[in-house]
């Protein structure tokens, strides 16, 4: 198993490294998508793969996208098109491509090799995390709830009164 | 499940807060900031999953659970202050906002 883990935490490592130095915010992204992808394998190589699961689906599926909006909100204008060309070219995206082959020959040969339910016997189920969730945990559960919705009111107020200030702008 | 000890995944836990508290150090863009704070969380939550799953305890999944809960409220109410500055002072740059208005 060592075999597995070390290259998907390099990976991991990488990938991180290059959000942090890249100058463009969607290059960054991929490469954080990446990491998060990287992080996930790494959730299932430890006998969690309902946090795995919910790394895909929620930090790279939900929450990257919110970035992606925002950055495409705050990239409109006349050079728009001149950028695009200026940023789709091999340079720019083999970094990501070639990280994302790696993780998705370790996740095959996982995939191939391992169960994880039998393998040690030590993963953690959905079912013992659910059982868990509801039961001694649930007072967080409505603390979670609480904060969920605390910041889908700021969020919205937020983002209401920057549009609100636009269109009063545009109109001005 | 691995038997690899649990210092090698709390050590990968750690060089990735590292990296994600440099990048909010060194990085003045703030959409690069949000990033850094998401991968500081990530990594947070990659040493609750590897302690937990280091002891066979569901505890670990459920503190990633509440994790990803808080990044989630965090970053909407992030993204919004973002456009906010943007809007305001036509630019990402953080030193803009270096003086206060009072």
């Amino acid at each position: 198993m060592e075999i597995v883990f070390y290259p998907v935490a390099a990976v991991a490592v990488i990938a991180t490294l290059m959000v942090i130095v890249q100058t463009n915010p969607v290059h960054a992204l991929l490469y954080l998508i990446v990491s998060l992808l990287a992080v996930a394998l790494i959730f299932y190589l430890l006998g969690a793969p309902f946090a795995a699961a919910l790394e895909v689906i929620l930090y790279a599926g939900a929450i990257l996208v919110l970035f992606v909006f925002v950055i495409m909100m705050l990239n409109v204008g006349a050079d728009t098109i001149a950028a695009e060309h200026r940023l789709f070219h091999t340079g720019i995206w083999t970094g990501p491509l070639v990280l994302g082959v790696v993780l998705l020959a370790e996740l095959v040969y996982v995939l191939m090799t391992v169960d994880v339910r039998t393998a040690g016997g030590a993963a953690v189920e959905a079912k013992a995390v659910a059982v868990a969730l509801f039961g001694p945990y649930l007072l967080g559960v409505e603390l979670a709830s609480l904060l969920l919705l605390a910041g889908l009111v700021g969020a919205h107020h937020l983002g209401r009164g920057w549009n609100l200030d636009r269109s009063a702008g545009g109109g001005a | 499940m691995l038997s690899l000890p649990l210092f090698h995944t709390m050590a990968l836990a750690g060089v990735l807060f590292v990296l994600g508290l440099i990048g909010v150090l060194v990085r003045r863009n703030l959409i690069f900031m949000l990033m850094s704070i998401e991968i500081m969380l990530n990594a947070a939550g990659l040493a609750f999953v590897a302690a937990g799953a280091r002891w066979g305890a569901p505890d670990g999944q459920i503190m990633f659970l509440f994790i990803v809960a808080m990044a989630a409220a965090e970053v909407s109410v992030g993204l919004a202050l973002v456009l906010q500055f943007y809007h305001r002072l036509k630019t990402l740059d953080t030193h803009a906002a270096g003086t206060l208005r009072g």
